[in-house]
């Protein structure tokens, strides 16, 4: 439980001090250390990063979203093509999915000539995969839980009120 | 010739404004001001709530409702009670709508109130219960709550208030402005001791989804004996964010709830018929939000108790609705020099402890229904204050 309420503290706010995370669940910051470094040693916190609206930032890039169908390998199932793919700089996320397609890879890139090299000449053909079917994302509303374009709302209420 | 405040009724004319309003006044002259001063949430209603509202108003559901409320949502309101403090009402005749419990607090006093009729009122508590007793032509008694009992009521004050005039015990609990609940032993001990008495309790419970810590909410009516002589009152304001659609409701002995229904009838006609299309969603659905506003209070109220104790202050571990109220006494100012000063010395707002109450005086109520950031940021410039004053 308390691992739990770690996590979605942090995971709204990584930057977060440990000594509020403490008063906040009404721990010790012992406590609280120790709960984050066995999350850590078993990669229930795989890392600390950042969430950005690139779209705003001075910067070129495309991503899109690649649905990519397979041939299972005999004892490896998916996970030996799905190394095969997420080792690529350009991937960064791999999903095993139910449905019409088997893979779900998010792909970046400067531009999309750069995303489109990268799906004809290195993803497409790995020998496993028998078809992609490429989408580009063309704007993002909101991405891991947070409105990127939402602007801080005032504050409405009264100032003091009964 | 009679000037204009010469027509109005001699008890309005002498009945003094809000002291949280004149307190309002002040600070909403002042720029730059971080309050910790509101007694409503801080998070949007949640949007299925909404949405639902929306596509009412699609749907063109713009009509009156009946004037006890839709009866889907009092068949959902009786649900809710009876999974929520374990006490069954009947849905056609025991529950009422009302325009926030606002309403339901004026119509319990006026549906039971004979001239000279006495109500205990624990305070520090609510502005609204003595003038609505007022106004029903009651006379309120008041039970000033102490510090040291954490602001609970108790029997033996109980029993010094009763007269053979009185009808009707308030009970405001979870509390605004204390913090205060009372838990099953603490109900118990008043139930057994009401048991044989001729007294009312209005039971007002809009605070009851924010209570912190193992036991949930328990509700006076919930006692044996206790549901025949008990208006429970509730509303969507606090569990839910939504104060500004403004509904409640009244739950109780169907004698009682026909007779505040008829003025209800005469007075309001229904409650906002978007507001309760909304609620049916809220009620019904939503459970997941309030247990998420819930968590995030407690995380807050724990960071705004740290802070005042780390600054010299006696907090007591309040454990319901969103507000500590923290005793000034240490700085040697009352509560109003204190909220005064800090208002105009460090632009921070909070509610002196005597607006609410006598015995609230020497105590100022701080809402954490704000960020942590914010909060902690008020904490600051409280912590600098109190550093100055106390030297």
């Amino acid at each position: 439980m308390l691992k739990n309420d770690i996590l979605e503290i942090l995971e709204n706010n990584s930057r977060i001090k440990i000594n509020d995370v403490a008063t906040m669940l009404g721990k010790s910051e012992e406590e609280v250390n120790v709960a984050i470094a066995e999350l850590e040693a078993d990669n229930v916190i795989c890392g600390y990063s950042t969430l950005i609206n690139w779209d705003k930032a001075d910067k070129q890039y495309v991503s899109a979203m690649v649905e990519v169908k397979v041939t299972p390998q005999r004892e490896q199932g998916f996970e030996k093509i799905a190394e095969r793919i997420y080792k690529f700089d350009e991937v960064k996320a791999v999903y095993l999915m139910s449905g019409g397609f088997d893979l779900l890879v998010m792909v970046d890139g400067k531009d999309i000539k750069e995303i489109a090299y990268f799906i004809s000449s290195k993803l497409s053909p790995i020998d496993a995969i028998l078809s992609t079917s490429t989408h580009f994302v063309l704007k993002k509303y909101k991405d891991h839980g947070v409105i990127v374009e939402k602007n801080k709302k005032d504050d409405e209420r009264m100032i003091v009120s009964p | 010739m009679k000037k204009a405040e010469d027509y109005i009724n001699k008890k309005v004319l002498n009945m003094p404004f809000s002291g949280i309003r004149k307190f309002f006044d002040v600070a909403n002259e002042l720029e730059g001001v971080i309050s910790l001063g509101v007694g409503e949430p801080d998070f949007d209603t949640p949007w299925p709530i909404r949405e639902k509202a929306i596509y009412s108003l699609e749907k063109g559901k713009t009509n009156y409702t009946s004037n006890a409320g839709l009866l889907e949502l009092r068949g959902e309101i009786a649900n809710y009670l009876d999974r929520t403090i374990h006490v069954v009402y009947d849905p056609a005749k025991e529950v009422l709508v009302t325009v926030g419990a606002s309403e339901g607090i004026d119509l319990s006093f006026r549906a039971l109130v004979e001239p000279g009729d006495e109500v205990i009122i624990p305070e520090p508590s609510f502005v609204c219960y003595k003038p609505c007793v007022e106004m029903a032509g009651g006379i309120p008694v008041v039970l000033e709550t102490k510090a040291e009992n954490e602001f609970k009521v108790t029997v033996e004050e109980i029993e010094e208030k009763i007269t053979d005039k009185t009808k009707i015990l308030l009970l405001p609990y979870p509390n605004n402005p204390t913090g205060a609940i009372l838990d099953r032993e603490d109900l118990k001990k008043i139930a057994d001791f009401l048991k044989d008495k001729d007294i009312i309790v209005v039971s007002d419970e809009i605070y009851s989804e924010l209570t912190y810590g193992e036991n949930k909410h328990v509700s006076i009516a919930s006692f044996e004996g206790m549901r025949e002589k008990t208006i429970v009152l509730n509303g969507f304001s606090k569990s839910y964010a939504m104060t500004g659609w403004r509904l409640g409701y009244a739950a109780g002995p169907e004698a009682i709830i026909s007779a505040m229904m008829k003025i209800h009838q005469y007075c309001i006609m229904c409650a906002p018929t978007t507001s309760q299309q909304a609620a049916v969603e809220a009620i019904k659905n939503c459970d997941k939000y309030v247990d998420k506003m819930r968590k995030e209070y407690d995380m807050r109220r724990r960071v705004m108790r740290k802070g005042f104790l780390d600054m010299g202050l006696e907090c007591f571990d309040a454990k319901g609705a969103f507000y500590l109220f923290p005793s000034i006494k240490s700085t040697g100012l009352s509560s109003d020099e204190f909220c005064e000063r800090l208002l105009f010395e460090e632009r921070v707002a909070v509610v002196p402890g005597s607006a609410l109450g006598k015995s609230g005086e020497g105590h100022i109520r701080c809402s954490y229904a704000y960020s942590i950031e914010e909060i902690k940021q008020a904490l600051e410039k409280i912590a600098v204050f109190v550093k100055k004053i106390k030297g």
